[in-house]
């Protein structure tokens, strides 16, 4: 079966079929609404399914890329189209595929206002999105993580709330920025690798191997560092989240919160930590503690707000804080464990968001005082809600906490002190989600509005649904993940290892003191 | 046949799923009897193990049931296993058996809500399951052959004790005290959680299962490895099991859990759950004893909260407050008994307790029935003839819990004393002595004051009524396991020594030697003269002299005013929490909004005031630098590719 599979160009498979659904919606009427929703979800059913190849087809214990596909695009700047998964990116993936048919069911009735530039603009989204999982040339990297700005700029500023505009902008600023400095460093890169081999290159793995002058590799490693840290967005960076989310359409909160914030995590893994082993060894303690304090900053941030959604945003920023936790922890588990949290958040969070779009719609407000004893009317939707609430908050057994738990194991053993602040971000969590839990679900019912709000309908029962399943799957049997993601994992901090330590052989003495620092505890 | 020890799990987490999709088909009280006969079932299997281990050699009584691999991430590799040995067995015999018997007095007295109206078949049926889950995470939490699993079921039965607190979530206050209980847990598990981390950092590579078996192989062969954290290590799960067995300084939450319904409050905050911390102390013995110091402050821990509570129920009217500081003493026993090496005698108490205090709750929850949910014993009082059932099994749980001679209570905490002062910790045993003096005098004022005398409030009083024999018949099992629950243990004979013995001898510092038979004699009659000591005040203060009560209250006011306020601790928690929300509306004004994010719009527009400047575009349109930016993005590669190509 794999060979068969393998031959199939599968992942331009899975990243370009949105884009043909989108060019197809070009050609149907704008009044033909339902011809319209059919075709996107179709579209989006299609790619998940064909993204499932890449699951089953997967060579379980292997660490290198599957499913690579690489032909020339520029030759003669040494751009390739080069594309592959592994362990790490499998997933997120798998996620964006999942996620997007639900955020469709979701916008099936809610979105009313120019469906089908709505519909042409989430599918582009996808395809940008799984672009950026699968690309292995650092400029095809590179226009997949700018085009995803686009379409969610004009999702926020045109389907979004009051203040679109200010925050459409803030998050195509904020992040263009970062990106900008970015797009500077990989051409540098590649420029080295002209330099030292006479020949163009922006390949991945081509440039694992040019030697960046000591000067130089710090900046590099910044400009690269500080593209993604927005993206998550690390502490001090995050004030575009809260006012992006709260702003964004629903479908655009989820995909937001889903899927765009891994493009971060994602990058501090794939090219800052393999490009600059030495500097990632050297800048740990920093990556590290930003992440500890976006942990406890955000949670108790969370903890004050009045509207939902920005609840959530910090939450994400807490959450996140984990997933950097993680994988500046440098250890298998915390690496792993980072890989598989930022799944979970995913999840959990898309299904929050969702949840919190279901409410919204019946009372257009998301304010949280608004509520309250909302268990007794809405049984189906409170129980749901409670445990993507246990989800997020890391409750055993659930998704979340095998990421979160593996991510603090990880980082124990390479930081004591930021493991055990970290640790203290799971009383937080649990602390602003039950106080969130308690002001919409429980006390009496003492707003009017909320009397006779109606359970949920079994369409948004089934957008939810396939999260909560995979919130138990995932909780109970993560080894179906694991698998997958550990041998991959491994590899890459053999890799970084190996390279940092070669680096430390050279007469640098600098690095050479903080790598042996950081694996001395 | 331990291999299908796995089927414990299958009866309640059957009838929950059943119940939670379906149970409001199923309607009244279907709903309840399919959640009890699971449990029942369960209890069975729990039989079945038990004596499949007793069919052992006492030296193969430890036995791993591997379910599935769960998290493995390099060396970490805990597993969905299960370990059967004689401790584990023994708390899902209590879990099961105890747990049936609340479950079948659940059927009846959950028909009716918190306002004594018909409770609708919906929530009805949502109670079991809550109910059935707790008992399948409590099983998880005891049934495990890791940490990490364990720790799956230490919040699993907290997530419980939330929902079931929490019950009458209409209610302000019972939604609060369930909140309050799972984020007090909460910093407890955070306990639970580093400790489990630092254990793996420091033993990964030998014991990365975390399995509790590799473990103790890792104490007995390489203790060294374990040597430097073990101090941390333990004092951090010390702190969990304060929070889960509401200790000082982690009790604040139990008084509130009061606000459950009363069958939870039997099940899950006196007969079980919280003494998963007791087990969990006993199960990690071996690492403590290697910690050295550490016991010598679960020691204390035990006997300060043991006397600390012991005072507070002394003050309390409400029955079911009385009984849940009465819950926190019993634990504080266990505790102290655990602190001075004891743990079969902590075991001991743990097992007893289960009987006599959820007896006692069922009890009370059969007075509340019957006065229609009042529960201030001041306004009962004559309730013997009204409720003789009630008043029976009642007067044999308190006699248990006040240690009158040969019921089971006395046994189990006579074995405590005896423990602690043959450890030479006289001060603890004069403390524990005290104690038990005090247990006596409040159990026995549960006693005389609703129960004796005449009615105080005579409209209360002529709508008394006895409770349907489904609830009365758990009472009876009870009561008659709180008189020979004792038998367990019998000084001299010490059925459960034996039983448990494999673990305790695992020690480094090895089971303590057993008192000369006249020591033993002696401190056996010091406990039943405090015992019944304690119970003669009891019926001079509130039934002969009722005024006598009123005048040592006035002679203590101050000492009475702390304990009446639970010692400040609620107090200075609330000023803690206050401060907190205060830092984080600082954090989320003052830093995010206006400094941060200040920062940012500042910069932004100081780069669109020099653009402005600069080139003149002073169209005010902001999407304009967006798409310039972006378009000057696309140039620069464009520019580059263009280069790139010429440069050929």
């Amino acid at each position: 079966m794999s060979t068969s599979l393998t031959s199939l160009p599968v992942l331009s498979l899975v990243v370009f079929l949105p884009l043909v659904g989108a060019l197809a919606l070009l050609f149907i009427r704008s009044s033909a609404e339902r011809a319209l929703k059919w075709t996107a979800m179709l579209t989006a059913l299609l790619t998940f399914a064909v993204s499932l190849i890449l699951f089953f087809g997967w060579r379980v214990g292997e660490a290198g890329y599957q499913f690579v596909e690489q032909r020339p695009w520029v030759p003669d700047v040494g751009i390739g189209y080069h594309l592959g998964v592994d362990g790490i990116s499998l997933f997120l993936v798998l996620l964006t595929t999942f996620l997007m048919p639900l955020t469709l069911l979701f916008s099936w009735d809610t979105v009313k206002d120019r469906l089908k530039a709505y519909l042409v603009l989430m599918l582009l989204l996808e395809t940008a999105m799984l672009g950026v999982f699968v690309a292995l040339d650092l400029v095809l990297f590179f226009v997949f993580f700018e085009a995803s700005l686009i379409p969610m700029y004009f999702l926020v500023g045109r389907w979004g709330g009051p203040r679109r505009v200010y925050a459409a902008l803030k998050f195509f600023i904020f992040t263009a920025t970062g990106s900008a400095l970015m797009l500077a460093a990989i051409l540098v890169l590649g420029y080295l690798h002209q330099q030292q081999t006479g020949r163009w290159s922006f390949d991945l793995l081509d440039l694992y191997s040019v030697v960046i002058p000591t000067g130089l590799a710090p900046w590099l490693f910044l400009a690269f560092t500080l593209a993604f840290a927005i993206k998550v967005p690390l502490f001090p960076f995050h004030t575009w989240l809260p006012d992006a989310h709260v702003e964004a359409p629903t479908a655009g909160s989820v995909i937001l919160a889903g899927i765009l914030l891994k493009m971060g995590t994602y990058g501090l893994l794939r090219f800052s930590a393999t490009l600059f082993p030495a500097e990632t060894y050297r800048f740990t303690p920093l990556l590290m503690a930003l992440a500890v304090v976006g942990i406890l900053y955000g949670g108790l941030v969370a903890l004050v707000q009045k509207d939902v959604k920005s609840l959530v945003a910090y939450s994400s920023v807490a959450h996140l804080g984990f997933v950097v936790l993680g994988l500046f922890s440098l250890t298998a588990q915390g690496v792993s464990g980072a890989v598989l949290q930022m799944v979970n958040h995913g999840l959990s969070t898309g299904a929050l968001f969702l949840l919190v779009g279901f409410i919204y719609e019946r009372r257009h407000t998301r304010l949280l005082s608004e509520f309250g004893g909302l268990w007794k009317v809405m049984p189906v939707y409170a129980a749901i809600f409670l445990i993507v609430t246990l989800s997020s908050a890391g409750l055993p057994g659930l998704n979340g906490f095998v990421g979160e738990f593996t991510i603090l194991v990880g980082a124990m053993q390479a930081s004591r002190f930021f493991a055990v602040l970290g640790t203290l971000g799971i009383i937080v969590a649990a602390w602003y989600l039950l106080w969130a839990f308690r002001q919409v679900f429980q006390g009496p019912v003492t707003n009017p509005a909320n009397q006779s709000l109606k359970d949920l309908h079994w369409r948004e029962v089934l957008t939810v649904a396939p999260i909560v399943v995979l919130f138990f799957v995932i909780g109970l049997f993560p080894g179906l993940f694991l698998e997958r993601i550990n041998p991959s994992v491994e590899a890459l901090l053999s890799q970084v290892n190996q390279r940092a330590l070669a680096v430390q052989a050279e007469p640098q003495p600098q690095a050479l003191s903080l790598v042996k620092l950081v694996q001395r505890n | 046949m331990l291999d299908y020890a796995w089927l414990i799990f299958v009866p309640p987490l059957a009838a929950l799923l059943v119940n939670a999709f379906f149970g409001r088909r199923l309607g009244k009280p279907a709903a309840g009897y399919l959640g009890a006969v699971a449990v029942g079932l369960s209890f069975l299997v729990a039989l079945g193990i038990f004596f499949g281990l007793l069919g052992l050699p006492a030296e193969e009584r430890s036995h791993t049931v591997t379910l599935w691999s769960w998290i493995h991430i390099g060396n970490f590799r805990p597993d969905f296993a299960l370990l059967l040995d004689p401790l584990s067995s023994l708390m899902a015999l209590v879990v099961t058996g105890v747990g049936f018997l609340i479950h079948v007095y659940s059927v009846e007295y959950m028909k009716l809500d918190d306002e004594h109206h018909q409770l609708d078949a919906r929530r009805y049926a949502r109670y079991f399951v809550f109910l059935n889950f707790f008992i399948v995470a409590m099983l998880i939490l005891v049934l495990a052959n890791n940490l990490v699993l364990l720790y799956l079921g230490w919040e699993g039965v907290g997530l419980a004790s939330y929902l079931l607190i929490g019950f009458w979530f209409h209610k302000p206050s019972a939604a609060d005290a369930g909140k309050k209980a799972f984020l007090v847990n909460r910093v407890g598990d955070f306990g639970m959680a580093v400790a489990i981390m630092l254990i793996f950092a420091a033993v990964g590579a030998q014991a990365g299962s975390l399995a509790f078996t590799d473990l103790y192989r890792v104490i007995q062969q390489s203790a060294p490895l374990l040597a430097g954290v073990a101090s941390t290590v333990t004092l951090l799960l010390l702190l969990a099991a304060t929070g889960k067995s509401a200790q000082i300084p982690l009790w604040v939450w139990l008084p509130d859990a009061m606000e459950g319904p009363t069958p939870v409050s039997a099940l899950i905050h006196a007969a079980t759950m919280v003494t998963a911390g007791v087990y969990m102390t006993v199960r990690m013995s071996p690492l403590f004893e290697l910690a050295g110091n550490t016991l010598t402050w679960v020691a204390w821990v035990g006997a300060l909260t043991a006397l600390m509570a012991a005072t507070i129920a002394l003050t309390k009217t409400d029955l079911k407050r009385i009984l849940a500081y009465s819950t926190i003493s019993q634990l504080g026993y266990m505790f102290l008994g655990v602190g001075v090496g004891g743990y079969v005698a902590a075991m001991f108490h743990l097992t007893t307790h289960a009987f006599f205090k959820a007896l006692l709750f069922l009890a009370a929850g059969s007075v509340m029935h019957a006065l229609h949910g009042e529960l201030d014993i001041n306004k009962m009082g004559g309730l013997r003839a009204k409720l003789p059932t009630t008043y029976r099994t009642f007067l044999i749980g308190a006699a248990a819990l006040a240690g009158f001679p040969l019921l089971s209570g006395f046994f189990s905490k006579d074995a405590i004393l005896v423990a602690t002062f043959e450890h030479h910790a006289y001060l603890l045993y004069a403390i524990g002595l005290v104690t038990a003096l005090l247990t006596a005098v409040y159990s026995f004022k549960m006693v005389f004051v609703p129960f004796w005398g005449q009615p105080r409030d005579r409209k209360l009083f002529d709508h008394a009524h006895e409770s349907p024999a489904l609830m009365t018949l758990p009472l009876w099992v009870l009561a008659a396991l709180s008189v020979v629950g004792g038998l367990v243990n019998l000084p001299f004979v010490a059925t459960l020594e034996h039983w448990l013995e494999k673990l305790v001898a695992l020690g480094p510092v090895g089971k303590p030697e057993h008192p000369a038979l006249a020591v033993e004699l002696a401190l056996l009659a010091v406990s039943a003269l405090v015992a019944l000591g304690g119970i003669w005040l009891a019926y001079r203060a509130y039934v002969q002299q009722p005024d006598l009560a009123v005048r040592i209250r006035e002679r203590i006011k101050p000492l009475h005013t702390l304990a009446a306020n639970g010692y400040y601790f609620d107090w200075a928690y609330n000023k803690l929490v206050e401060g907190l929300w205060a830092f984080s509306r600082f954090l989320a004004g003052a830093v995010d909004q206006q400094s941060i994010d200040a920062a940012v719009n500042g910069l932004a527009r100081a780069f669109g005031w020099l653009g402005s400047r600069t080139s003149r575009l002073e169209t005010g349109l902001v999407s304009l630098y967006a798409l310039s930016l972006f378009v000057g993005l696309v140039v620069v590669l464009g520019y580059f590719l263009a280069t790139a190509i010429i440069g050929r």
